[in-house]
């Protein structure tokens, strides 16, 4: 019952700031992985606008390297919300020569996302782009602004952000830079998930316990795929899996377990002492991983 | 399970990233990773006593600098009580941040070290405490392990600590004085062994036992954020106005006031996605429709009539000033109260409040980086707030530069009155 109402006050609060972003800006847009927090943010923001329509487009900086159980849902979600949906790749920016490939056992194109959604923002224009990132995530992330200005280059920079005063939220910003809003910076992962029951929300079927073939390196799960850079120390194996948080298959880990429903996923995280960041391969490459990410325009 | 947000204050060295480490590690609240990276850490540094700092201090220059820059926050909830913590900066310079942090609380921790007592900081963290009418304040004097926990110590900084707080009249948050070391673990979430001279909760006691405080039902306020404007099959020629209540309740059928235009309707629909609702309340995200067609837009504030907002084309406010660029008398800015702006010009710097001093009333004609002022603005259209210490939610402001864009100050009305 009384999470109930805590679930409440958070939904109330997201409203309120993804209606301030439909208001303050010219050319907002959402950016959508196909991960639970995306969703849980088209969800909130169909419910902010009901019965209009959702007067932003979404956009997906497409790896090439995702779960194909994400990119499936994503297209059924888009069409279900009659929103549009536009999509970014990689491998132009590859092909175009704008960022290199990474090579050896870690190669990832987590981090070369960047450049891809710098450029979007530039060829469309928008001027605030909505992401599902939360401040219990990770430690730079605590650190951020519900309304978070970007450079041109599309920079974070830790140490002059503005003042964010009650709910008051200043969207003024100069030509070219651009706010990234986080709508769902207060909720928890659990919250999430409570929420996700409550509103019973469709997610892709890789959050729940299924059976895969995996990737054992240095004690960590990964997907079986064509992306990996599979070298002799790694172990083949078939494992009942689930995955906690959905990034590229190249740099997210699995958990085994045998959580197939909602409520078993939630007793599951509950009883787990591990954060979910743990399971992302590319924040533990130093600790100030994601940190550096973000101040290079990052999300 | 209920939600209580804290803001974290103090010097800078007090402690208040170990205190908040501590908090989370004796409430078992910690990850693994997190405990993994305390334990490292403190080997690395060659510490005695775990190092807690790493867990809140988030940024490279944070970690470089061992200071806390700006504000993180913090989540963790134990068995009764869900918690959000903004653990803010104690430098001067980041006093906004502090402010920034402290802004959403309903309760305040404010560090002392035992072997300094009260420093400027402690004041002015206390003054912008009670200026957000937040309803406790904890002081924890730290470091007790560095005095041998000698309670004449803690006594004298407690009777420091009484005599800065009554030196304000007009607000009174609850205090609550705790002796802790949060190196050691003392009195945070465990009771010491080491101060039997102290009867008193922990903080963790104190931090379980805030009980929100019955709101009284305040005027109904609400802002139009956005209009939405739907025609089709199921919603023919629908318009709703779609804004968060910031205060009191609202019927389907109640009569009210637009403004600014004044014009009067009724209440046609309250709703929220898919549901209609007879009544809403105040922080309630939702769309509400009119009887007549009426002009409003973004910004527009509905109220009920015998209880309207004042609307006058001044105001005055407690001013705090949060960039290191001055504020200038006859400087033109933009206020800001939620999805309402207007063009302002300052028009008067009655006088600049040392937070050390608060009887103390000093000219000025500027303002400079965490100046406390009374000031009044002039505004290009009435921005229909409420007093501050009435009303909170409808009763704040921000400032922005109109060449920078920054929020270069925030407001607390203290009376609007007609120029």
């Amino acid at each position: 019952m009384s999470v109930q109402k805590h679930l409440q006050t958070l939904e109330e609060e997201s409203i309120y700031i993804i209606r301030e972003v439909a208001a303050q800006f010219q050319k907002p847009v959402l950016l959508f992985s196909g991960g639970k927090d995306s969703i849980t943010m088209a969800h909130l923001a169909k419910k902010a606008f009901y019965p209009a329509k959702i007067p932003f487009p979404f956009l997906h900086i497409d790896t090439g390297h995702n779960f194909p159980e994400t990119i499936e849902f994503r297209d059924r979600l888009m069409e279900e919300l009659g929103v549009e949906l536009i999509v970014r790749y990689v491998q132009d920016s590859i092909d175009q020569n704008k960022v290199k490939e990474e090579t050896g056992k870690y190669a990832s194109r987590n981090s070369l996302q960047t450049v891809t959604l710098l450029d979007a923002i530039e060829e469309l224009g928008f001027d605030a782009c909505l992401g599902g990132a939360r401040r219990d995530e990770e430690k730079s992330r605590a650190k951020e602004r519900i309304f978070s200005v970007r450079d041109d280059f599309g920079q974070w920079d830790a140490k002059m952000q503005r003042p964010e005063l009650f709910q008051i939220l200043n969207g003024k910003i100069n030509f070219g830079e651009n706010v990234r809003a986080f709508p769902i910076s207060n909720w928890t992962e659990e919250d999430v998930w409570n929420y996700i029951q409550r509103e019973n929300l469709e997610l892709p079927s890789i959050y729940f316990a299924h059976d895969r073939k995996m990737v054992k390196r240095d004690g960590a799960y990964l997907a079986y795929s064509d992306y990996l850079n599979i070298v002799e120390s790694d172990e083949i194996i078939d494992k009942t899996v689930r995955f906690r948080t959905v990034g590229d298959m190249t740099c997210t880990a699995a958990v085994p377990s045998t959580a197939d429903t909602i409520e078993t996923v939630i007793k599951e995280n509950k009883a787990s002492k591990s954060s979910e960041r743990g399971a992302r391969i590319d924040d533990k490459r130093s600790e100030s991983a994601l940190e550096l990410r973000k101040k290079g325009g990052y999300f | 399970m209920d939600l209580l947000r804290i803001s974290t204050a103090g010097s800078v060295d007090d402690g208040k990233s170990t205190l908040i480490g501590r908090l989370l590690y004796d409430n078992n609240a910690l990850t693994k990773e997190q405990e993994e990276l305390i334990e490292k850490k403190t080997v690395e540094k060659g510490l005695q006593d775990l190092d807690f700092s790493v867990i809140t201090d988030g940024l490279i220059a944070e970690r470089e600098q061992g200071i806390t820059i700006d504000v993180a926050h913090i989540y963790f909830s134990t068995q009764s009580r869900k918690f959000i913590i903004a653990d803010s900066p104690g430098h001067v310079e980041y006093t906004r941040n502090m402010v920034t942090g402290a802004s959403n609380a309903e309760a305040s921790i404010i560090l002392i070290d035992a072997r300094k007592g009260l420093l400027e900081q402690s004041y002015r963290h206390y003054f912008i405490s009670q200026l957000l009418r937040l309803h406790t304040v904890v002081f924890c004097v730290n470091k007790m392990d560095l005095v041998d926990y000698n309670e004449d110590v803690f006594l004298k900084i407690a009777s420091e600590i009484k005599a800065m707080t009554e030196q304000f009249e007009d607000s009174k948050p609850t205090i609550e004085i705790i002796p802790i070391s949060s190196l050691k673990g003392d009195n945070v979430v465990y009771p010491s062994g080491e101060t039997s001279w102290y009867q008193g909760p922990t903080l963790n006691e104190v931090l379980h036992d805030i009980s929100s405080v019955e709101e009284v039902q305040k005027p109904f306020r609400f802002e139009v954020q956005n209009v939405l404007h739907v025609q089709n099959d199921e919603f023919i020629d629908f318009r709703g106005y779609a804004g968060k209540i910031s205060s009191g309740s609202i019927k389907k059928g109640d009569e009210v006031v637009v403004l600014p235009s004044g014009n009067r309707s009724a209440i046609k629909e309250i709703r929220k996605y898919d549901q209609t609702f007879s009544e809403a309340h105040a922080g309630e995200s939702v769309t509400i429709s009119l009887n007549d067609d009426i002009d409003a837009s973004r910004g527009t504030v509905l109220a009920l009539p015998g209880e309207l907002p004042s609307g006058e084309r001044s105001l005055e406010a407690t001013l705090v000033w949060l960039n290191e660029q001055k504020g200038i008398f006859g400087g033109r800015y933009i206020l800001q109260a939620g999805s309402r702006t207007v063009q302002a010009k300052l028009q008067q710097i009655h006088y600049v409040v040392p937070p050390e001093k608060p009887s103390l009333k000093v000219d000025a004609s500027e303002l400079k980086l965490n100046d406390i002022s009374r000031v009044s603005f002039k505004l290009s259209q009435p921005l229909f707030l409420d007093v501050y210490s009435e009303n909170k939610a409808n009763g704040a402001f921000i400032v922005i530069d109109p060449q920078t864009n920054n929020t270069v100050g925030v407001g607390f009305v203290e009376r609007t009155s007609e120029l």
